[in-house]
């Protein structure tokens, strides 16, 4: 059996520093949309494009969300867990994970903001990889 | 454009086949087909084999050459295409192209997969390549997590309910105890949906398609090819279309609408000069019962929002409005991946022989939809009797 080891790379981490993190993406200058992550090339514009750098504000409302009971490996420990799309205040969406709130207090269209947090572990003696959660705002 | 026909089928039983290996089954199948159309080695220009990882399921690439190889097909030039999920139907287009551009008279195109060879959640990692590994599987969503976003933001948008989602699987069930290729063969009420073990909310397990084995091959050839072997009842391919959109869902404009099955739809009635209203038997891709329904609404058989109710209302089952996956579907006939795509075309071709026995439904065209992950890609293609 092949065992498969997902995302332990220390560079894969290291190049999404910013985005991951940070939380920033891009935005293009002539169409005005922004992206998260951030992108190569504007979708809209392509080559003719002018991408800025931006840090998104980290706040922005529920678009959908799931309760994820069949966890990926890695993840085990946390299942049940809630995944949301959030919508960013600036446009863009982005998934993760809705901590520190009732499943049941969970609905579309509430706020939420970004917290530093956690994400998972590769093994007792891996990799620990950090990055952002999302939490409702009362 | 040159016309093209299917003019032989074959395919594995879908299930878990302990007892047959990757290219035991890619073997069955091939040869299925070609008895099927009583073609030999030599009729034979190339071999399109559609699979998506092997790599991740067997530890196998270079699969077409292994394919073309245990078919005693040496020589043949061979490809492998892979689009996830679609990876199948990329076979069957890239094989259509190649006989219209006059590289070829007659191909085989085959889709096969082997899942079950590694454990459960080896599978579901491997399912999940077909997302963004970046952005999507590093926060832990699943592949059932993809869908449910989306089945949740359809019942807020549009007041699907559970039920109507569960509906879906039940049609796609009944029509499996017709067919004897289908993995799972009974029946299961809503309430069995419903009672079901949530996996991602508000998708419960018999809302989602299994783990399978399975290979499916079929014959395309030109009219000319055709006319020469005096071949009988071909199904002509009348439109053929194909899409692409962002890999990730976040970044898609809706999640209640799959711009793929809208453009590649859009590409292929265009072709045939055929509507919605003119397809009387389709087979979707069902990888979650969701997607069937936003399928059915992209693809024009009811209004967008409507998918609830027309799978309500009795318009998806056999013999009315339009039957939709007659064969059982990913849901109840079984989704091997990269066969998927081969194995819903087999279907139409028997519907529009007339082969399908107890789920045999009157139509003059048919309709395939493939999709490849959470939307990134899709095929569609029609099918008739006549030119």
């Amino acid at each position: 059996m092949i065992k498969m080891v997902h995302r332990s790379s220390i560079p894969l981490h290291w190049r999404l520093y910013e985005p991951k993190y940070k939380l920033i993406g891009n935005k293009c200058l002539k169409c005005g949309e922004s992206f998260f992550p951030p992108r190569n090339i504007c979708p809209n514009c392509g080559r003719k494009g002018a991408l800025k750098k931006i840090v998104f504000s980290g706040r922005g409302t529920i678009y959908s969300y799931t309760v994820i009971r069949t966890p990926l490996d890695g993840f085990e420990q946390q299942a049940p867990y809630v995944i949301g799309v959030i919508k960013l205040k600036e446009g863009p969406k982005i998934v993760g994970q809705i901590v520190d709130t009732e499943i049941r207090d969970i609905t579309i269209g509430k706020e939420v903001k970004s917290v530093f947090r956690k994400i998972y572990d590769d093994s007792p003696s891996g990799l620990i990889h950090y990055g952002l959660k999302w939490v409702v705002i009362e | 454009m040159k016309k093209v026909a299917v003019i032989g089928v074959g395919e594995t039983k879908f299930g878990e086949h302990w007892y047959k290996s990757f290219r035991d089954l890619a073997v069955e199948a091939g040869i299925k087909s070609m008895e099927d159309a009583n073609l030999e080695r030599k009729d034979i220009g190339a071999l399109f084999v559609g699979n998506m990882s092997a790599g991740k399921f067997i530890g196998q690439e270079h699969v077409a050459s292994l394919v073309a190889d245990h078919l005693g097909f040496s020589g043949i030039p061979c490809i492998r295409t892979e689009s996830a999920c679609a990876s199948g139907s990329l076979a069957f287009r890239q094989a259509l192209l190649s006989l219209q551009s006059g590289a070829y008279d007659a191909v085989m195109v085959e889709g096969v997969e082997k899942m079950t060879d590694i454990i459960g959640s080896q599978a579901s990692l491997a399912l999940m390549g077909a997302g963004d590994q970046e952005w999507e599987a590093s926060v832990g969503l699943t592949f059932p997590g993809l869908y449910a976003l989306i089945a949740r933001r359809h019942m807020h948008e549009y007041g699907t309910t559970p039920e109507q989602l569960a509906m879906f699987s039940v049609n796609n069930h009944k029509n499996a105890v017709k067919n004897p290729d289908a993995q799972f063969r009974f029946e299961i009420s809503v309430e069995d949906v419903l009672n079901s073990p949530l996996i991602a909310d508000p998708l419960h397990l018999l809302d989602c398609s299994p783990i399978t084995d399975g290979a499916a091959s079929v014959l395309l050839a030109t009219e000319d090819f055709i006319k020469k072997k005096k071949i009988k009842n071909p199904i002509w391919v009348l439109g053929s279309g194909q899409s692409s959109d962002t890999v990730a869902l976040q970044d898609r404009k809706s999640l209640t609408s799959m711009f793929v099955t809208i453009d590649a739809a859009k590409k292929a009635y265009k072709q045939s000069g055929l509507k919605p209203k003119d397809i009387k038997i389709a087979e979707v891709h069902d990888c979650f019962s969701i997607n069937g329904l936003v399928a059915i609404e992209d693809l024009g058989f009811c209004k967008k929002g409507e998918g609830g109710k027309f799978i309500e209302d009795g318009n998806i089952s056999l013999g009315s409005t339009v039957s939709i996956n007659t064969s059982g579907g990913l849901k109840a006939k079984g989704h091997p991946v990269g066969a998927t795509g081969i194995s819903q075309i087999i279907e139409i071709v028997k519907q529009l022989r007339g082969e399908c026995e107890k789920r045999q439904v009157d139509a003059k065209y048919g309709l395939t939809h493939n999709i490849g992950g959470s939307g990134a890609s899709c095929l569609v293609h029609i099918f008739g009797k006549e030119k």
